[in-house]
């Protein structure tokens, strides 16, 4: 049986992977994909712990944030979209008009 | 049903003036008089049910309307009575109004602002309707305040003429003085009685003292004195003649000056408590009979001449009040209202003929030409000068044989001279107007014609009037109409007591020789032998121009009352200008000064503090704005690091300071 400990090891990675992810690449489409990547970090350590625990309850906070995900995906493909309209690019350094 | 026809009766005519004076200009004036005299023909038909009524029950009946004003002590309905006094005034003031509504028609065709004189006619219907239909003195009160405005507004008809401007002034604010007396009057009754309803004051009148009825008895007289133009309050009626000939008919004649007369009688249970304000009442009347007259004899205005008639005529009403004959009052006011609108109506179908000339030094002749009009105001003439049987003979008479029976001699004198004197002018005036030479400009004779039919018509009606309208007071003080009056006039307790019935018919024969002296006198004068006033002018030249003058009451009263009032106007508006003005130009400068001080505190004291808070925070913002660059990343990387902060945070508070791993176990 595999120990809780490897679950929350593999967890840690991706979710460091997607962290890094976000900081350092400047593509949105790839941003937004590592934060997939965080938010699948967050669902492996919800599932395993409900494992671990033996209770349902993790494991139907994952399939909600499976969905939340999703939607999410959505509007940030949305958003990515008419900005891409606006500006012909998708380069995040050039989106800096959220500013004073 | 009779209530819906008594609150109908002034009601017509308020749709009358709502539907002209709103809507009037938006339809022809055909329309327009249509609507004014239909509803007060309409208006006369109910009155004429009502009458029909009250003569079949033979009792009166109270109309609540809806109650008006209430709280604490006081509850005023606006509410009618409708009794026996109250259904003569009735017909008199719908049917003579009705009359002169369709005179009016014809003599006010093509005048400016036609329809606007319709609408103030009506109006004038339906004030003078409240005033004899109310049920307690405040309804009659606004009747009798309503009655003053829409005379002020025909006198001033004309109003782009001076003199009818300064008229219609005249007659208000001398009014005003009446209406004052007429207001302490009310004040006293609701303070003696604690109500304003006439069935309760007359029931409850003899809680009153005698000073106490006495001075509201003269106080109700001033009121009376001034709308129906007694002395010493008479001078606005004269000059109210620069209204429109109809409404001289209407208001200054048949209806609203007799107003004064109607209080009187209405009121009388309170003057029979108060002998003594009931004398002041009869010497008032018989004074202002004869002196009216006198003024009368020698006046060259047409209108004028009618006008001192009615004051005295008036008088002769006051006269018969005084002396306890209401009933007679009431009569000749009755008769009154129909031989004085006649003679006003012909002396207008005269001036209309003429084309507007109102003086008879320059008429003459008429007869001929206007044989209508002539007939008509000699029907007149023969009325109010007494001649048997015509209507003016029973009324007159009757006040003057009430006067002598009893043992009122000295009055019965004034009365008797100014009977005489009435004759004589009104005689005159008829010679002057139709008989002898005509004197007219040679253009205006061109041009006289006769009246048209709508004009004519009232006339002849009220001519019929004038000679049968004696018949219900006949026999003398027993008619038809003193038996139908008894109830409203009677004197409690009071025995009705007849004077020998030879001594009425030789007071009678002792009128009728008066009268025809009269008539005579001015035939010889005025037919006869024409320079005999010139002579009777040149032998008593200061007499002569006394009564021209008008025995300079006017400029008496313009030295004594009036011009003081303006000198006082004067000094309260140099008060006005220098002390007042004074002192609110001090304030205001004050305020000024204050106003500057805390501009300058504002803009320097309350604005720096301000600013320098503004340019802290602004200072204090420069240094955190470049936080906010923008970049996504960067914000990333803040969120990041403070998750890292407060888990780390987190473990510390859970575990101390070096538990980093003991909470992976």
């Amino acid at each position: 049986m595999v120990p809780l400990s490897a679950y929350v090891a593999v967890s840690a990675i991706l979710f460091a992977t997607g962290l890094i992810g976000v900081l350092i690449r400047r593509n949105f489409i790839i941003v937004l994909m590592a934060v997939e990547i965080m938010l699948n970090a967050a669902n492996i350590n919800l599932v395993a712990f409900s494992h671990y625990l033996d209770s349902m309850a993790g494991q139907i906070v994952a399939l909600f944030v499976i969905a939340i995900a999703a939607g999410e995906a959505a509007v940030g493909l949305a958003i990515i979209i008419v900005v891409f309209r606006g500006k012909i690019s998708t380069n995040v350094d050039e989106m800096n008009l959220l500013k004073w | 049903m009779i209530n819906l026809l008594v609150i109908l009766i002034p009601t017509l005519p308020l749709f009358g003036v709502l539907l002209n004076g709103l809507l009037g200009h938006r339809y022809s004036h055909q329309v327009a008089h249509r609507l004014a005299w239909g509803s007060v023909g309409l208006s006369f038909l109910c009155a004429s049910g009502v009458f029909a009524s009250v003569m079949q029950s033979g009792a009166g009946r109270e109309v609540v309307v809806y109650r008006w004003i209430f709280g604490g002590d006081l509850t005023i309905n606006l509410a009618f009575l409708i009794d026996q006094l109250t259904c003569i005034m009735l017909l008199v003031v719908t049917g003579v109004g009705f009359l002169i509504h369709l005179y009016s028609v014809g003599y006010m065709h093509g005048e400016e602002g036609f329809t606007r004189f319709f609408t103030y006619m009506n109006l004038f219907m339906v004030s003078m309707l409240l005033l004899v239909m109310g049920n307690n003195y405040l309804v009659l009160f606004i009747g009798w305040e309503g009655v003053g405005l829409c005379s002020y507004l025909l006198i001033g008809y004309y109003y782009d003429r001076i003199s009818a401007a300064k008229a219609a002034t005249k007659a208000f604010v001398v009014n005003r003085i009446g209406d004052a007396g007429f207001l302490v009057a009310m004040f006293l009754v609701f303070v003696n009685f604690k109500t304003l309803d006439y069935s309760q004051v007359f029931a409850r009148a003899g809680e009153l003292s005698t000073g106490m009825a006495t001075v509201i008895a003269i106080c109700l007289l001033i009121g009376a004195v001034g709308k129906s133009a007694q002395i010493p309050l008479y001078t606005w009626l004269p000059d109210a003649m620069e209204g429109p000939t109809p409404v001289s008919a209407l208001i200054h004649a048949a209806t609203m000056v007799t107003a004064g007369v109607y209080m009187v009688v209405r009121n009388h249970v309170l003057y029979d408590m108060a002998p003594a304000a009931l004398t002041t009442v009869a010497w008032v009347g018989g004074a202002t009979a004869l002196f009216a007259a006198t003024i009368g004899l020698v006046q060259t205005d047409i209108k004028r001449v009618l006008a001192y008639s009615t004051v005295s005529q008036l008088g002769y009403m006051f006269l018969a009040c005084g002396i306890g004959a209401y009933t007679a009052a009431i009569f000749h006011l009755m008769t009154h209202a129909f031989f004085k609108a006649l003679l006003f109506l012909s002396a207008g179908s005269v001036i209309h003929a003429l084309g507007g000339e109102q003086d008879i030094r320059k008429m003459g002749g008429l007869k001929d030409k206007i044989p209508w009009t002539h007939a008509l105001f000699l029907i007149g003439t023969l009325a109010i000068a007494g001649i048997f049987p015509l209507s003016g003979f029973w009324s007159k008479d009757e006040i003057l044989a009430h006067a002598f029976t009893h043992h009122r001699y000295l009055l019965y004198a004034l009365a008797a001279t100014g009977a005489l004197l009435t004759s004589f002018y009104m005689f005159r005036l008829t010679y002057l107007t139709f008989y002898g030479r005509s004197r007219m400009d040679h253009h205006v004779a061109e041009h006289v014609h006769e009246s048209p039919a709508v004009m004519l018509g009232p006339l002849v009606v009220l001519g019929a009037l004038s000679v049968v309208g004696g018949f219900p007071g006949f026999p003398p003080e027993a008619g038809w109409f003193h038996h139908f009056l008894g109830p409203v006039v009677m004197r409690p307790g009071a025995e009705e007591h007849h004077a020998a019935q030879g001594l009425l018919i030789a007071l009678m024969g002792v009128a009728t020789v008066i009268a025809l002296t009269g008539w005579g006198l001015a035939h010889w004068m005025y037919s006869l032998r024409t320079e005999t006033p010139d002579r009777w002018a040149e032998r008593a030249p200061k007499a002569y121009t006394m009564l021209l003058n008008k025995y300079y009451v006017d400029e008496v009263y313009d030295a004594a009352v009036v011009e003081p009032t303006k000198r006082l106007g004067q000094v309260w508006d140099w008060f006005d200008r220098t002390v007042i003005d004074g002192l609110v130009r001090a304030i205001g400068g004050g305020a000024e000064l204050g106003a500057a001080g805390s501009t300058w505190f504002e803009k320097y004291v309350i604005y720096g503090v301000i600013n320098v808070l503004g340019y802290g925070n602004h200072l204090a913002a420069w240094s955190w704005r470049k936080l906010q660059s923008g970049q996504v990343h960067h914000y990333a990387a803040i969120i990041i690091a403070g998750l890292f902060i407060l888990v780390h945070l987190i473990l510390i508070w859970w575990t101390g300071p070096t538990g980093l791993g003991v909470a992976l176990k």
